[in-house]
């Protein structure tokens, strides 16, 4: 067919522009890889060591086995010992510990007449999520505490944790900055690389030879798809090599998900380019409309079941709250077509949505 | 050179207001996004999708399963006569948790004989996971004298008090990183473009043949954005006080003082970039990789530092959000003074100084 051939030329030749520019291949392959090391190790909620700072008022051989059970455990590192409850505050007020534990006179007299021990454990507030983990960890410590001191609790919690018996919040992090990484790429370039020519003018030339707008569209994008392609590929090697991630389900899936994901981005890309006339502007708008919400609606970082009623429907309308689900049920869970069918049928119905809309204003724009 | 750096200044802003979609995303979108953000994410997590296999059918163990669902946090979803089916529901995401009560549980705890609860969870989030694990610990340790029908003080007992943000309510927490994340994203997309535009579209020539120096046409770039950033967070640090209830105990002078600094560090890495790039789109995409995602990873906003490898702390050092938020979170929430915060606001004005120097370096040579 004639037409594929002219399209195949038209993207050899927006292949060799991109090959031309050093800069942009150093930012589309050595900038990603950077990226899914420092991020993936960075985006973990594994909280460990959490600044610890005590005051024991007690001086006892209790109080200070005590102590030593909080420093000895991997969840709290000690800071300063202080005197006094009053030296605690410079400590939190300048955030240089978050929790302060305070063993009262009298503990160990209490330990010693089977009373209950009590302690005061202060949490920095402020940080809530680290505030929340160390209250917890320090009731762990205690009950630790109690079991080696003879008490049994007489109803034990045995948990049994799936998938990720170590709760390493890696495994599901570094995939998903990975989508993060595919996503920004496929959406922010394509879209600037259209409006590129609008902006300077280019657009019309191109409109004026024989190739029909969505030979033109194709061929944009068919450049940036390869690319995604090869990003994802090398992404994955990191993922599973450097971060030994484990990958439990089929590649096959995890490839066309990522498909389905990457023509949703490149069609948010095209999307973007129809309402926008300069590249600041195609900038602003894919960052701010599109790239935030999917980062922060889809459930990568905060939960959607904890999301208002009314922004748990908005989510439905993000291809990457499919993406994530299908990452962590392929990669963790190793499930496959059978569960995940509904994610890819609703990936695949918000592409064809996003290009009817967005060949719909192209017509508007340019015909 | 103040009349030149004015004249850039004015040709600056007359640009902006021509362009409605920039000045609009400039202005309008922190407020927007902070008021969505705010009110959408949280780390509480509730509506866990519990299921029950309850194989001891006994008053005893009808009553911890109450207290599961009484607790606020767990739904029942699913109640199961065996723990085989549970792993398809897992596998569903059907269910997140599963309470499984063994079938001797009740005479075990008639005959007052250690008894343990099964309590299985899907750990492919680990975060989630943490949080419904302590919900569980804290229910089972809850009901077990009322199940055992015995007076039962532990042995040892933390009496927790949480400061600043006694609640521990996700907003407030969330909303000053919300705002360092916004803010720093809008001020580097700012300016990134600034510089390379006028490469870009060949204006640049002409700036050269007038008697502009490289210092003023960067400080005539950025002062018409630092303008309208003011204004974007004066806007977005009103709202977080009016909408989310966030505090301001401490003083509002400060507060002013810290973000303009912020802000001027955000901008002038913008300007950096943008000397640094050669086409917009490597502008943008430098500018959105190193503002964007190390905001939202290694400033402490969502993943505490002190978790963090050695190597990612060190790199976080030269993240400005990660002054901005501690500061932010001093201020606002903890009502301290320069004396808990000077630090962090002197390592703003060195990255501030660090970059307008650098940019103005990279300005002197292409001018």
């Amino acid at each position: 067919m004639g037409g594929m051939r002219t399209i195949a030329d038209f993207v050899v030749k927006e292949l060799i522009q991109l090959w031309r520019d050093p800069k942009i291949l150093s930012v589309l392959f050595i900038a990603p890889i950077v990226q899914i090391i420092v991020l993936g190790y960075a985006a973990t909620t594994d909280i460990r060591k959490v600044e610890l700072v005590v005051c024991d008022l007690d001086r006892s051989a209790a109080s200070r086995e005590l102590i030593d059970a909080f420093t000895a455990s991997t969840y709290f590192d000690q800071v300063a010992a202080v005197p006094t409850q009053h030296d605690l505050d410079p400590w939190l007020d300048s955030g240089r510990a978050r929790v302060a534990v305070t063993i009262p006179s009298g503990f160990a007299a209490d330990r010693e007449a089977g009373r209950t021990g009590r302690i005061q454990v202060l949490a920095d507030g402020s940080d809530a999520m680290v505030g929340t983990l160390g209250l917890a960890y320090a009731q762990g410590v205690l009950r630790i505490a109690a079991e080696e001191a003879g008490a049994r609790a007489p109803i034990e919690l045995r948990p049994k944790v799936l998938y990720n018996p170590d709760l390493v919040s890696r495994y599901f992090m570094v995939p998903a900055v990975l989508a993060l990484l595919i996503m920004i790429m496929a959406m922010m370039l394509a879209s600037m690389a259209l409006v590129r020519e609008i902006e300077l003018g280019t657009m019309e030339q191109l409109l004026v030879t024989p190739l029909t707008p969505s030979a033109v569209i194709t061929g944009k994008l068919v450049p940036y798809a390869m690319v995604g392609v090869v990003e994802f590929l090398t992404g994955l090697q990191v993922v599973l090599f450097w971060f030994e991630v484990p990958l439990r389900g089929s590649f096959v899936v995890l490839a066309l998900m990522t498909a389905l994901f990457m023509i949703c981005s490149l069609g948010l890309g095209l999307l973007v380019s129809t309402v926008s006339r300069t590249q600041q502007q195609a900038m602003m708008i894919s960052t701010f409309v599109f790239l935030m919400p999917q980062i922060y609606l889809s459930g990568f970082v905060f939960p959607i079941q904890n999301m208002p009623r009314l922004f748990q429907l908005v989510t439905y309308a993000i291809p990457l709250r499919y993406f994530v689900t299908a990452l962590r049920g392929i990669f963790l869970k190793g499930v496959g077509l059978d569960i995940l069918w509904p994610q890819a049928l609703a990936m695949l119905g918000l592409a064809v949505i996003i290009f009817t809309v967005a060949r719909l204003r192209y017509r508007r724009t340019l015909g | 050179m103040i009349r030149r750096i004015l004249a850039v200044t004015v040709k600056e802003l007359l640009q902006l207001k021509r362009d409605w979609r920039t000045a609009i995303a400039l202005l309008g979108m922190p407020l927007v996004l902070l008021m969505i953000y705010g009110y959408a994410l949280s780390f509480d997590v509730t509506d866990i999708q519990l299921g029950v296999v309850d194989l001891s059918r006994t008053s005893a163990s009808r009553r911890v399963v109450e207290a599961f669902l009484e607790s606020g946090y767990f739904i029942r979803a699913a109640t199961l006569d065996e723990v085989r089916p549970t792993d398809a529901l897992f596998a569903s995401e059907a269910i997140q948790a599963a309470l499984v009560i063994p079938a001797d549980f009740a005479s075990d705890a008639a005959a007052l004989r250690p008894t343990s609860l099964l309590f299985v969870l899907d750990g492919s989030d680990s975060q989630t996971a943490n949080s419904i694990l302590g919900y569980a610990r804290q229910i089972v340790a809850g009901t077990t004298s009322e199940v055992l029908d015995i007076e039962l003080g532990p042995p040892l007992e933390a009496a927790p008090l949480v400061w600043y943000n006694p609640d521990l309510k996700s907003s407030i927490f969330l909303v000053p990183g919300l705002l360092a994340f916004i803010l720093m994203v809008s001020s580097v997309l700012a300016t990134a473009l600034a510089v390379v535009r006028e490469k870009e579209r060949g204006t640049m020539e002409s700036l050269r043949a007038t008697p502009i120096r490289a210092i003023e046409l960067l400080l005539g770039k950025t002062l018409p954005y630092l303008l309208v950033g003011s204004v974007s967070a004066a806007g977005a640090l009103f709202l977080a006080w009016a909408l989310f209830e966030v505090p301001v105990r401490g003083s509002i002078f400060w507060l002013a003082v810290v973000t303009l600094l912020f802000l001027a560090g955000g901008l002038g890495w913008g300007i950096f970039i943008s000397t640094l790039a050669e086409s917009q789109q490597v502008a943008f995409q430098l500018g959105l990789l190193s503002s964007m995602l190390p905001t939202l990873l290694l400033s402490g906003f969502i993943f505490p530092i002190s978790s963090m490898p050695r190597a990612l702390q060190i790199i976080s050092t030269i993240v400005p959000a990660r002054y901005f938020i501690t500061a932010l979170r001093a201020i606002v929430l903890k009502g301290v003074g320069p004396d808990m915060w000077w630090q962090q606001a002197a390592a703003l004005t060195i990255f501030g100084v660090l970059v307008l120097l650098a940019a103005t370096v990279r300005m002197v040579r292409s001018l």
